[in-house]
């Protein structure tokens, strides 16, 4: 047991680190090759002024057309994308084993509020799903893979809740969540998960089309 | 109108239907492979990897909307029939498939853009479906009406197979007409030097020679120092941009630039046209390589714009009637003209009222992106795709709209079918058609 916690701990999670920052920054270097090889013109026409201002624009909930024709959807991905980043990086044991193995450690959260965080990641995917089985338009554009990336995001929020409160005791709930959130971040950029990194270039492309060539909003 | 409205699904093509019975599945990899690997890019890829296929760009679509919010038409449903399938089976797809590419790339996008302000990532899956057409272009498999305008291109430099002592003599016609009304008026042919070259889209001097003359008067009247060249190079639109055949459009901007360089003109001022606009201004010239036009292009809106802002133009009396504004994309959401656009109503109408949503945020006519140029086929279920379109339109008349301005052939041809197909009575008018009407006429020629 101790050994496969070792494990878990340690070897996997090097590899799962490294497949997430190693995927993404592979992901970023093959899209500006890929850029530069076919698409050079890309580059002539971004604008920092223009993306930040596109990104801007989009990160503010409610605001952009797109987020107001769907409300319910823009409120439940706004908490949701919070609540994802912030309960893993914030949450006191995660903090405690980056200072355990690296001496760095940062502001944290109380527990009961990424109690209530990792709640909020369970129901927000629950409702994800829910809402490609019930919108006509979402289901139709829905395969398994759709569904598999809500399971995959989901897992290490609810093993890691199931874990903080001993539902069942002992260790396997804890490896069941390390495990999970392991595979879900060595996978990232290896699925549509990497829109976390894509979209921000494919956003800043447009907003720079918009705003320097264009001359209008795209929010 | 009394025949049974044909499903989408059952139109038929002859151009279309001509070129799948000459293809074969080997064919039909080999082009959508050599499009996919040797034309798409880090940007299709980002796009295809990118969309978490969640739908919410769905809401931005005329078509969407207006067929009852069938999935069908939702700009990522649009990308699930087309692409991915091509994408995923590496090219092996079949006949029935293209031919129904074929109708959803040409026939059920406008290429609007509407879609690019309702996804949180920006992806313009008018790009995606321009790809397609692309390889449509590439498999012969155009259709048909959309296709001839492009071998006119080809053949002719211009849209409409105007010849070009025909071009000339409809110019001579216009000049001869508008000096019964303003005797010194000239439309000025080749000069070398003028500040500006003018230039139109085959459609006016083909069917519409009226716009010429009053663009005429408006030149005459505000004193610009213009011209048009008698050779080609005067048509500034471009069907093959929505073929998707490259090659020509590169040809067909290059001489419409060269034009404007061998006359050395200081900017093109071109007509009230949106998709001639996208290709000047945005598409055609990246193509052969500007980031920007190499010869400053102005669309009527602007030009119109500056001559009133700066008093060349001075209107004699307002335009009596209540009108109503369509945003045409090209010009809107390709070039934010429309708060110039509103500075010409005001000047010319007291009376505006609004279509909502509006500026870059409104309803494609639905005959853009080369929609309406698919012809008759296709007429009936572009009218019913435009639904939203016609429900703005009764809701701008009940609240007194009585001129619709629409500064964009193709919109207007576009509005003209839906307002006919729904009996709904507004009268459509180009904003040269209200300033010639309005504007003081110096020459003391009323
Ligand atoms: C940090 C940058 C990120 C940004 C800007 C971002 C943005 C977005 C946006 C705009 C959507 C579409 C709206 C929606 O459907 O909710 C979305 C959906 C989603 N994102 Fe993210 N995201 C990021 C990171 C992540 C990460 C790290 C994950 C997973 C680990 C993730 C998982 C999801 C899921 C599951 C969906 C919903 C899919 C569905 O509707 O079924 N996102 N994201
Ligand atoms: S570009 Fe316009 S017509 Fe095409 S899918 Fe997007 S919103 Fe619909
Ligand atoms: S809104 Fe964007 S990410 Fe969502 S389905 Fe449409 S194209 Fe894909």
């Amino acid at each position: 047991m101790t050994s496969l916690y070792a494990f878990v701990a340690g070897p996997l999670a090097w590899a799962a680190f490294l497949f997430f920052f190693g995927g993404l920054c592979y992901r970023l270097l093959s899209m500006l090759r890929q850029v530069r090889q076919s698409e050079p013109f890309i580059f002539s026409y971004m604008s920092l002024r223009y993306s930040l201002r596109s990104i801007l624009h989009w990160l503010i909930p409610f605001f952009a057309m797109g987020w107001r024709r769907n409300p319910i959807l823009t409120g439940v991905t706004f908490i949701f994308h919070i609540s994802l980043i912030a309960a893993p990086v914030f949450i006191v044991s995660h903090v405690v084993l980056w200072d355990e193995a690296w001496n760095l450690s940062w502001w944290t959260l109380p527990d009961a509020v990424v109690d209530v965080m990792t709640l909020v990641v369970v129901a927000a995917c629950l409702f994800f799903a829910l809402r490609r089985v019930l919108r006509p338009e979402v289901r139709f554009v829905s395969d398994a893979s759709d569904y598999l990336l809500l399971v995959l995001t989901a897992a290490p929020f609810v093993t890691g809740f199931l874990a903080y409160h001993q539902w069942p005791a002992g260790p396997w709930m804890t490896i069941a969540h390390m495990v999970s959130g392991e595979l879900l971040l060595a996978l990232i950029p290896f699925t549509r998960l990497r829109h976390m990194l894509s979209g921000w270039l494919t956003r800043a492309y447009i907003g720079s089309e918009f705003g320097a060539v264009r001359h209008a909003r795209d929010w | 109108m009394n025949e049974r409205h044909k499903e989408p699904s059952e139109i038929m093509d002859d151009g279309v239907e001509a070129a799948l019975s000459r293809l074969t599945p080997e064919k039909i990899q080999a082009v959508i492979n050599s499009v996919l690997k040797g034309e798409t890019g880090a940007r299709f890829k980002a796009y295809m990897d990118t969309c978490i296929h969640c739908g919410l760009c769905s809401e931005a679509c005329q078509f969407f909307l207006s067929r009852d919010r069938d999935p069908h038409y939702s700009p990522v449903g649009k990308v699930k029939q087309t692409v991915w399938p091509m994408v995923k089976n590496k090219g092996r797809v079949d006949t029935d498939f293209i031919r129904r590419a074929v109708r959803i790339a040409h026939t059920e996008c406008n290429l609007c853009k509407r879609c690019v302000a309702f996804c949180p990532f920006g992806i313009d899956i008018a790009y995606l479906m321009t790809v397609v057409r692309r390889i449509i272009h590439k498999l012969g498999a155009t259709p048909l009406y959309l296709q001839d305008t492009a071998h006119s291109h080809a053949s002719t430099m211009n849209q409409m197979w105007v010849k070009e002592d025909e071009w000339i003599d409809t110019l001579q016609w216009q000049e001869d007409e508008a000096r019964a009304e303003i005797p010194s008026l000239r439309i000025p042919l080749d000069k070398e030097g003028a500040e500006i070259m003018y230039s139109v889209i085959a459609p006016e001097p083909k069917f519409q020679a009226q716009l010429i003359y009053q663009a005429a008067a408006i030149m005459h009247v505000a004193g610009v120092d213009w011209t048009m060249p008698s050779d080609i190079g005067w048509d500034n639109s471009d069907m093959a941009m929505f073929t998707g055949d490259y090659e020509i459009m590169g040809r067909i901007k290059r001489t419409h630039f060269e034009a404007a360089t061998r006359l050395r003109v200081k900017k093109i001022v071109m007509g009230e046209c949106g998709h001639a606009f996208r290709s000047v201004y945005d598409t055609g010239n990246r193509w052969l390589g500007w980031a920007q036009p190499p010869v400053p292009i102005v669309h009527a809106i602007a030009f119109y714009y500056d001559l009133l802002k700066t008093g060349k133009l001075r209107i004699a009396r307002k335009y009596s009637h209540p009108v109503t504004l369509h945003d045409p994309c090209n010009v809107v959401r390709g070039g934010g003209l429309h708060e110039k656009a509103r500075y010409v109503v005001h000047q010319l109408c007291d009376n505006l009222i609004e279509m909502h949503p509006n500026r870059e945020h409104n309803y494609c006519c639905g005959a853009g992106g080369g929609v309406i140029n698919c012809g008759p086929p296709y007429k009936n279920a572009r009218v019913a795709g435009n639904r939203v379109k016609a429900e703005q339109l009764f809701d701008a008349k009940s609240r007194g709209a009585h001129t619709l301005i629409a500064p964009c052939h193709n919109c207007h041809s576009g509005l003209h079918d839906i307002v006919h197909h729904h009996g709904i009575d507004l009268e459509i008018k180009f904003f040269s058609d209200i300033i010639y009407e309005c504007m003081e006429k110096p020459d003391g020629s009323e």
